[in-house]
């Protein structure tokens, strides 16, 4: 699979979704995020990896504008989205999901996914208000689309159920789901697979395939569990203390030394650590 | 027992989506709407009328209310005041330019929605207590603007008079016919409530209340949502606003002071926070509350205390029953009357084999 995937990212070499160029963030006297570069190539798995700390959610925040970088810039689909609205940028095709699950506790899982689809949808307040007409047309619309999502990941039997009530690999599929009705062309995933037992995992891994082979998502994730990364990243890039120390294949990042320093400690003698 | 679910197949979004999807729940509406319309205003005195429409203007309020704090999570004491915005501002326009109801209606709610975003603007960087705090000095602020400045207030005693609205000459002067007027607006804002919240903006609104960051990074613009809950809001309660003006046939700053901002919390709390018919049981139990103790305590109370001491003791019974009314529903039941009623209902569902 690796490497039937690297011979696809060379096909589309120089093609990028997403380009972050040397972005800095720090808060304070701590640096979270130093110089960092990315290339995101179109229809590639990317996964950032590094220990607690190493700045990779800040990372993604600053892809999907919660932070502004104190220097450099994001660019997505040739397009500089650097001080851009969170809002404004998940219009244009970014979405993603969260670390602690950020759900609608008080709406049903149908409602949270409909949600997904607010900027695909226009009713203002007087349509909304009327709602017999043009919103309910759009409501029907959008909920097919809604519904097909509820198909992919086989939520079928708890679509009117609050989420708050929901298990947490079930809440974070719905995440996976809201994040999906964006229709996102990039898909950013904070430790999607954090808390679940290995089924779920698997389960997980699948439709992470999935949506990138079949609905031709760019995706982006951290994600701690080293076997799901090497699995199914097409790239790995390794933070660590905020600054990037490695990028490329599996293979080559699972044999750089600097890694393998980061991760395990500097070797005192010879191979033994 | 009302509700049967079973052999009731949707096959249509449309069907399933439905306000009332349950062909029972669709007889039931208009049983009740044939009550209301045909058989109430037949046979309820005046008198009980109107205690009935002043629960319709009630409703108005609270829908609104409820929009803002039940469904966006963002707090108002202000509201009160912005239903004196719309009514001295329909109040002005009545007498002033002599325009009829269907002008200054819409008119006293857009004003209120213009100072209600205005007052909602600390929204945008503070939440809860805090937001509570400016609304509150909103509330002051506009209290005290209204009571001084005569071009706003018409002068002396700061109230200005108006006639009864009238439609294509029909008067609207007694209060059975003040009932059909005031229904027709409690309906319309029941019903466009209801389609707020069942669509894309309600739950929008929801989204913010529920993980405002969540709802930013799916593409909801947290800041515009919240002045358009403002808005939205403050629209309602300027038309409560202007909805009182013409019951009472005068507009007054003393019917809008800080207690009754404090009354339509009070109601959509007890009713229940994020829910239309909470809402209209809210203002129901509010509004009947102060009657249902004053007829108690005359029939009651004569037998302790001396006509003179009644109307004290009226009063501060009325304050200290609300008060301990609304911290008995907070423990007891803090999702208010409508969790009551779902309760009750999801009993009677599979009743009587409720295994």
């Amino acid at each position: 699979m690796v490497g039937s995937s690297t011979q696809r990212l060379a096909v589309q070499a120089g093609d990028n979704r997403l380009v972050v160029e040397s972005v800095s963030k720090r808060f304070g006297g701590v640096v979270a995020v130093q110089d960092v570069s990315l290339e995101v190539p179109r229809g590639a798995i990317v996964s950032i990896i590094g220990p607690n700390g190493a700045g990779k959610t800040s990372l993604l925040n600053m892809i999907s504008g919660f932070y502004k970088p104190d220097t450099g810039r994001v660019i997505f689909d040739g397009r500089d989205i650097t001080q851009k609205k969170p809002s404004d940028i998940a219009a244009l095709g970014i979405a993603r999901t969260f670390q602690n699950i950020a759900l609608f506790s008080g709406l049903t899982v149908l409602d949270n996914l409909m949600l997904g689809r607010h900027v695909r949808m226009k009713a203002g307040v007087l349509a909304s208000v009327v709602y017999w007409g043009m919103a309910q047309k759009e409501d029907i619309a959008h909920r097919a689309a809604c519904e097909e999502i509820i198909d992919f990941l086989k939520l079928q039997d708890l679509r009117k159920q609050p989420t708050a009530s929901l298990a947490y690999g079930l809440r974070k599929r719905v995440e996976l789901g809201r994040a999906l009705a964006v229709e996102p062309s990039l898909l950013l995933l904070d430790e999607p697979m954090g808390g679940m037992n290995q089924d779920e995992k698997e389960d997980m891994a699948r439709y992470i395939l999935d949506v990138n082979q079949e609905r031709g998502v760019t995706v982006v994730l951290i994600e701690h569990d080293m076997g799901v990364v090497m699995d199914i990243s097409d790239l790995v890039v390794v933070l660590d203390r905020g600054r990037c120390i490695a990028a490329g294949t599996p293979e080559e990042v699972q044999r750089d030394p600097a890694v393998i320093q980061a991760y395990l400690g500097t070797a005192i003698s010879g191979e033994g650590a | 027992m009302f509700h049967r679910e079973s052999g009731v197949f949707k096959t249509t979004y449309a069907g399933d989506m439905a306000l009332y999807p349950l062909p029972i729940a669709k007889w039931t509406m208009v049983a009740i709407a044939a009550v209301f319309v045909v058989i109430v205003p037949l046979v309820v005195h005046e008198y009980y009328l109107s205690i009935l429409n002043l629960i319709f203007i009630a409703i108005v309020g609270a829908l609104g209310l409820n929009i803002l704090v039940g469904y966006t999570g963002q707090i108002s004491i202000g509201h009160g005041a912005f239903m004196s915005v719309g009514a001295y501002t329909a109040a002005n326009l009545a007498v002033r330019l002599d325009l009829p109801f269907w002008l200054t209606l819409p008119a006293g709610g857009l004003m209120a929605a213009l100072i209600g975003v205005i007052v909602g603007m600390p929204s945008l960087r503070i939440k809860g207590l805090y937001l509570a705090i400016a609304t509150l000095a909103g509330q002051l602020i506009i209290e005290w603007t209204i009571n001084h400045v005569p071009a706003i207030s018409g002068g002396a005693q700061a109230s200005i008079e108006v006639d009864r609205p009238s439609l294509f000459g029909f008067e609207f002067d007694t209060q059975g016919r003040l009932y059909f007027f005031l229904l027709f607006f409690a309906v319309l804002a029941i019903v466009a409530t209801l389609n707020l919240v069942r669509s894309r903006i309600g739950r929008a609104f929801v989204a913010v209340r529920d993980q405002d960051i969540a709802a930013e990074i799916i593409g909801i613009n947290i800041y515009r949502y919240k002045l358009l809950a403002f808005a939205i809001s403050s629209f309602f309660a300027g038309v409560c606003g202007v909805l009182y003006t013409y019951y009472f046939g005068i507009a007054n700053y003393e019917q809008f002071q800080i207690i009754v901002s404090i009354d339509y919390l009070a109601m959509i709390i007890i009713g229940g926070l994020g829910s239309v018919l909470g809402t209209i049981f809210g203002a129901i139990f509010i509004t009947l509350l102060p009657i249902v103790i004053r007829i108690f305590m005359e029939e009651v109370g004569s037998l302790f205390f001396t006509a003179a001491q009644m109307a004290n003791v009226i009063s501060g019974l009325r304050l200290g029953v609300f008060g301990g009314l609304i911290i008995f529903f907070l423990i007891v039941e803090p999702e208010g009357l409508n969790r009551l009623w779902r309760n009750i209902r999801s009993y009677f569902r599979v009743w009587p084999f409720s295994y």
